[in-house]
């Protein structure tokens, strides 16, 4: 279908300040008065604290008061992290605050503090839990989940443990089971069985922007500036977390600083501003340091684990058994061991699997999703040992990953969901003709001095939709169209693009559309989180269903005004008009004034009953200022909406220092129709960069004797710099449509980083001669080890190593 | 400020088994404790706290002032002489973002690693999150704010970093751009590679190395 706007390029309204240095994060806002606060965090990896002492400190020069737990109102659910806490089950985690005038007396004065801790068992390694009489992270129990995985207390037998002297994972009792398809079958008539114990590391997110928060009261009102992927979605645990109503909140997220998953939805320490304010009436600046982001940032899930893979001859999957662990930190953590199932299952659609896990509590810092949570960790392992594979059944390695690739058929998960649409057969075609996979394979493991080549293939899915959100646009008498959008900003601009197809259904000209967005003050609709690669399908949803509604609008009035029936009439972008005679019809700025005049549903006086509360108390700001389109999008979409990224990727791995160097990357993504194609080709590339990291640079480390964290700074777990990437990078969508999306498109942003990552390490073991590792990050010195046949210093199941 | 948190107090561990021999023996003997705690008595460097009287921000509090008295200097920021009362241990970019207002300057480590902090001292890119301010006295300072003309006409290097859609979550931006900036000052026809040298100092964590650089050399020309 031929678009104004879906597919053409277009220069976000948001760019130009982030070039200028106008753009305001969390820490960029002033106030009048305003005071600083500092965290006491915690010294020891889980302990009651027995006495709190804060006299000396508030007795200070300068400091303006103190926030303990039991200022806090209490949480229901004891797997949600407190904001603070008196019994600490990680290094780090944050005890109490104390604001002052400035930072340094607020520091002095936590010097101040007087604590003394009972210090508990606590517990880094996962199976270390599991083992009888194992440690126990939390007081109530060792096991639990946001997955609906109650806190409870799991421990295996002595001979679940027997394989642990050989190397290879216990199984014992899981939390979880499922499984589809004839397993056993599988296994029994398989022509090659592959069975791998792994680790995959924990990484940090790293987001540029350190978790700032400022906050005051005005008028009984709250008022957070924070940092956040996320817009009205925040504003109901943030208001949970203070103890308000979410009508009591004002949040104002214009710009994120990055968040990769850990600033989607509210995270505890950002309501600690506004419960200090509301106690010593000052506006408080939390600012929050580079070191502390590693207690308080988020990280990727460590997963430990075995997959169990039966071929048929002609590299079909027959049968997948797999087994993970997840480190969950203290907290609900991420479902991230469950979507390892999910990744093999959407990109190799086996014909029989059984999945089995356990997420074990742990007293490392809590993690969440980040993303690809699960995915992209599983694609590492997985990548390489499909090309080992490969090589044993004497099949092409792009052969196997085709023969496997999803169908119409592909069912996922537990729930066994097919998936609205995959396309990821087209992705790996385009990839290989673009990146010249019959020639260049034939470069795999050259040999000159000390440098070998590798070249390797990586995939990687997310769900990439939701539905069920509400959409609100506004045409206002001056003839404009003003899209209220409450997904947030993360920085990948898909909050732009999906405005677009509002302006696209209303045939408007860009330039007469303004966003609306940043702050819950100018009335913005219930809309998801911004994260899990959903927005572009999301909200292209919600914008769509809003449009149509205004469209209707249009015509109504029209109708009314001009004689006929609504149908009578058409839109141009600029004007509502009779079809048979043009002539006869009126402005948008004129329907606009008119749907004033009528109030009601026109005006957003009455707005449609299923929409939920916020956009209901949305409408009522706006209502009566023009003609307002609100809809809720509840089409069942019928499936799982799956986003999928290929990459193919050259390197030169130096096998005397372990070190790589990549020469291409070529990457394609399945994210339906393309509606932004500059974007979608920064996001696979960008992501890739990122994937880069996680292949290889980048790991959480805990000292398993005491708890303590081994990287507090970020060269010790390093991002990708510049020059860690390929000097030019090409990637493109495979631009096929969704069925289930108004304008054929899904999400895309998650996939690109494990597609990066999985690519990467299928390189490097090719260079080694299809050495498999795994384990993630694959390190110089591992690379070096292998390459010499020489023993790696971690043990197939240690966890947070170096 | 320091890595660990090692405020109020410590604990002492004490290893019965001694440990590190691998998971199997871990269940054999569970570690102990020695629950004496001391108190720890450590070194916290002020350089990256907001201190003093906050240029305004905290005109109503009392001033305290750690570490020293706040002595007042004249900068030349960005073409105009700022009169400011600076600390001995004060960081450019906290007497930039908090005296002066310019907020363009970003903190992302407040340590040397990132370069979200880069601004120019005479036309060199400097991180000024490790650059105290009492040492740049006479010296010009560039931060993001100044690049853009009095008309509003953008930086070339700021308007080619639209054109190619350079930043992602922004916060890396300006550091970018001054890194940028820098380079074609001093080689106005760089490679991409030499480009790709010259920023690599910022880090990007959203990963817009590609579009970045693609700015760098979109803007060569134009400068
Ligand atoms: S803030 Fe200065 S280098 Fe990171
Ligand atoms: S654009 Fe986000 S850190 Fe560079």
């Amino acid at each position: 279908m031929a678009y104004d706007l879906i597919g053409k390029n277009f220069t976000p309204p948001d760019v130009r300040a982030k070039v200028t240095g106008k753009a305001k994060y969390a820490e960029d806002f002033r106030v009048d008065g305003m005071v600083f606060c500092r965290l006491l965090l915690s010294t020891i990896p889980h302990a009651k604290i027995k006495r709190i002492d804060v006299s000396k400190a508030l007795a200070m020069e300068g400091v303006l008061g103190v926030l303990l737990p039991e200022d806090l109102v209490p949480l229901e659910d004891p797997l949600m992290p407190p904001v603070l806490t008196d019994e600490p089950k990680y290094i780090g985690e944050p005890i109490a605050a104390i604001a002052a005038v400035n930072e340094t007396v607020a520091e002095d004065a936590l010097e101040k503090i007087e604590i003394e801790y009972e210090p508990l068992p606590f517990v880094i390694d996962p199976l270390e839990s599991l083992y009888p009489g194992g440690p126990a992270a939390r007081t109530e129990g060792n096991v639990g989940n946001r997955a609906n995985i109650e806190l409870q207390t799991l421990h295996w037998t002595e001979e679940d443990f027997a394989s642990v002297e050989r190397g290879s994972m216990p199984k014992g009792k899981p939390a979880v089971e499922w499984s589809a398809g004839d397993l056993d079958a599988g296994f029994a008539n398989a022509a090659y069985v592959v069975e791998e114990t792994f680790v995959t590391g924990s990484n940090p997110h790293h987001s540029m922007e350190p978790r700032t928060a400022m906050a005051y009261w005005q008028n009984g009102k709250c008022h957070v500036y924070g940092s956040t992927q996320s817009q009205s979605m925040i504003v109901l645990g943030l208001a949970q977390y203070l103890g308000i109503e979410p009508a009591d909140v004002v949040y104002v997220a214009e710009y994120c600083g990055g968040g990769f998953g850990s600033k989607a939805t509210p995270y505890p320490i950002m309501a600690v501003p506004g419960l200090m304010s509301k106690k010593i009436g000052r506006p408080v600046m939390m600012r929050i340091s580079r070191s502390e982001e590693y207690f308080l940032g988020s990280a990727r899930h460590c997963l430990q684990g075995s997959v169990k893979l039966g071929f048929n001859a002609d590299g079909r999957i027959a049968a997948a058994d797999i087994y993970c662990l997840q480190a969950n930190g203290p907290y609900f953590g991420f479902p991230d061991f469950l979507n390892s199932a999910q990744t093999l299952g959407a990109c190799y659609s086996p014909l029989a699997t059984r999945f089995r896990g356990v997420p074990v509590l742990t007293n490392t810092p809590p993690a969440g999703a980040q993303r690809g949570p699960g995915q992209n960790q599983f694609a590492c392992i997985l990548e390489p040992i499909m090309d080992r594979a490969a090589e044993e059944l004497g099949l092409d390695r792009l052969a196997i990953r085709m023969i496997n690739a999803p169908s119409d058929s592909t069912l996922l998960d537990a729930r066994q969901s097919p998936m609205t649409s995959a396309y990821l057969a087209d992705a790996l075609q385009m990839a290989a003709a673009e990146f010249d996979w019959d020639n260049r394979k034939l470069r795999s493991r050259q040999r000159r001095g000390s440098k070998v080549t590798g070249i390797g293939i990586g995939s990687a899915m997310h769900t990439g939709g939701f539905y069920g959100f509400d959409g609100l646009v506004r045409i206002l008498p001056d003839g404009k169209l003003y899209i209220h959008t409450g997904v947030g900003n993360l920085g990948t601009y898909s909050y732009a693009a999906t405005s677009r197809i509002a302006a696209e259904i209303l045939k408007y000209d860009w330039d007469d559309c303004v966003i609306v967005r940043g702050d819950s003050r100018k009335h913005l609709p219930w809309n998801s989180i911004q994260a899990g690669s959903n927005t572009s399908y999301t909200q292209s949803r919600t914008n769509y269903v809003a449009a149509m509604d205004a469209v209707a609008k249009l015509k109504e009035i029209a109708a009314l005004d001009l004689g006929g029936a609504p149908d009578d009439y058409e839109i141009d972008g600029r004007r509502v008009f009779r079809r048979s005679n043009a002539a006869v019809g009126l402005s948008y700025g004129e329907a606009a004034q008119r749907a004033i005049d009528l109030a009601g549903k026109f005006s957003g006086q009455e707005g449609p009953e299923d929409v939920n509360a916020l956009t209901k108390l949305a409408l009522g700001g706006i209502a009566g200022t023009g003609l307002v389109g609100v809809a809720k999008d509840s089409a069942d979409v019928g499936g799982m909406v799956a986003t999928f990224t290929t990459g193919f990727i050259e390197i030169e791995l130096d096998i005397e220092t372990g070190r790589h160097e990549i020469k291409d990357y070529f990457a394609v993504c399945d994210a339906g129709t393309v509606i932004h194609p500059e974007v979608l080709a920064a996001q696979i590339n960008s992501g890739a960069v990122m994937g880069f990291g996680m292949a290889c640079t980048e790991r959480a480390i805990y000292d398993p004797q005491n708890g303590l964290p081994g990287n507090t700074r970020l060269i010790q777990t390093r991002p990708p710099s510049g020059l860690d990437v390929p000097p030019s990078m090409t990637a493109f969508g495979v631009d096929k449509p969704d069925p289930s999306n108004p304008v054929g498109v899904k999400g895309m942003g998650e996939p690109p980083m494990g597609a990066g990552a999985s690519a990467l390490l299928s390189a490097i073991s090719d260079a080694l001669g299809g050495h498999v590792f795994n384990r993630t990050p694959v390190t110089p010195d591992m690379i070096v080890n292998a390459a010499n046949g020489r023993l790696q210093s971690n043990g197939p199941l240690s966890v947070f190593t170096a | 400020m320091s890595d660990i948190p090692t405020k109020g107090a410590s604990p002492q561990y004490f290893d019965a088994a001694g440990e590190g021999s691998g998971l199997a023996n871990k269940r054999a003997s569970r570690r102990q404790f020695i629950k004496g705690v001391i108190a720890s008595g450590t070194a916290i460097s002020t350089a990256g706290l907001v201190f003093g009287g906050l240029g305004g921000c905290s005109a109503d509090s009392p001033p305290v002032n750690v570490g020293g008295v706040e002595r007042l200097l004249s900068l030349n920021v960005n073409g105009q002489i700022r009169r400011v009362d600076v600390l001995p241990q004060e960081t450019l970019a906290m007497t930039i973002r908090y005296k002066l207002g310019l907020t363009g300057t970003k903190l992302g480590c407040d340590r040397g690693e990132c370069g979200a902090c880069t601004i120019l001292v005479d036309g060199v890119p400097t991180y000024s999150c490790s650059m105290l301010t009492q040492s740049v006295r006479g010296r010009s300072i560039t931060t993001i704010e100044g690049l853009e003309g009095q008309d509003g006409r953008l930086h070339p290097v700021q308007q080619a970093f639209i054109d190619e859609l350079g930043p992602q979550c922004g916060f890396c931006t300006p550091g970018q751009i001054m890194s940028a900036v820098a380079l074609l000052e001093t080689n106005p026809n760089p490679t991409r590679e030499q480009a790709r040298v010259a920023l690599s100092g910022n880090l990007c964590r959203c990963g817009a190395y590609d579009n970045y650089i693609n700015g760098v050399m979109a803007a060569v020309g134009r400068v």
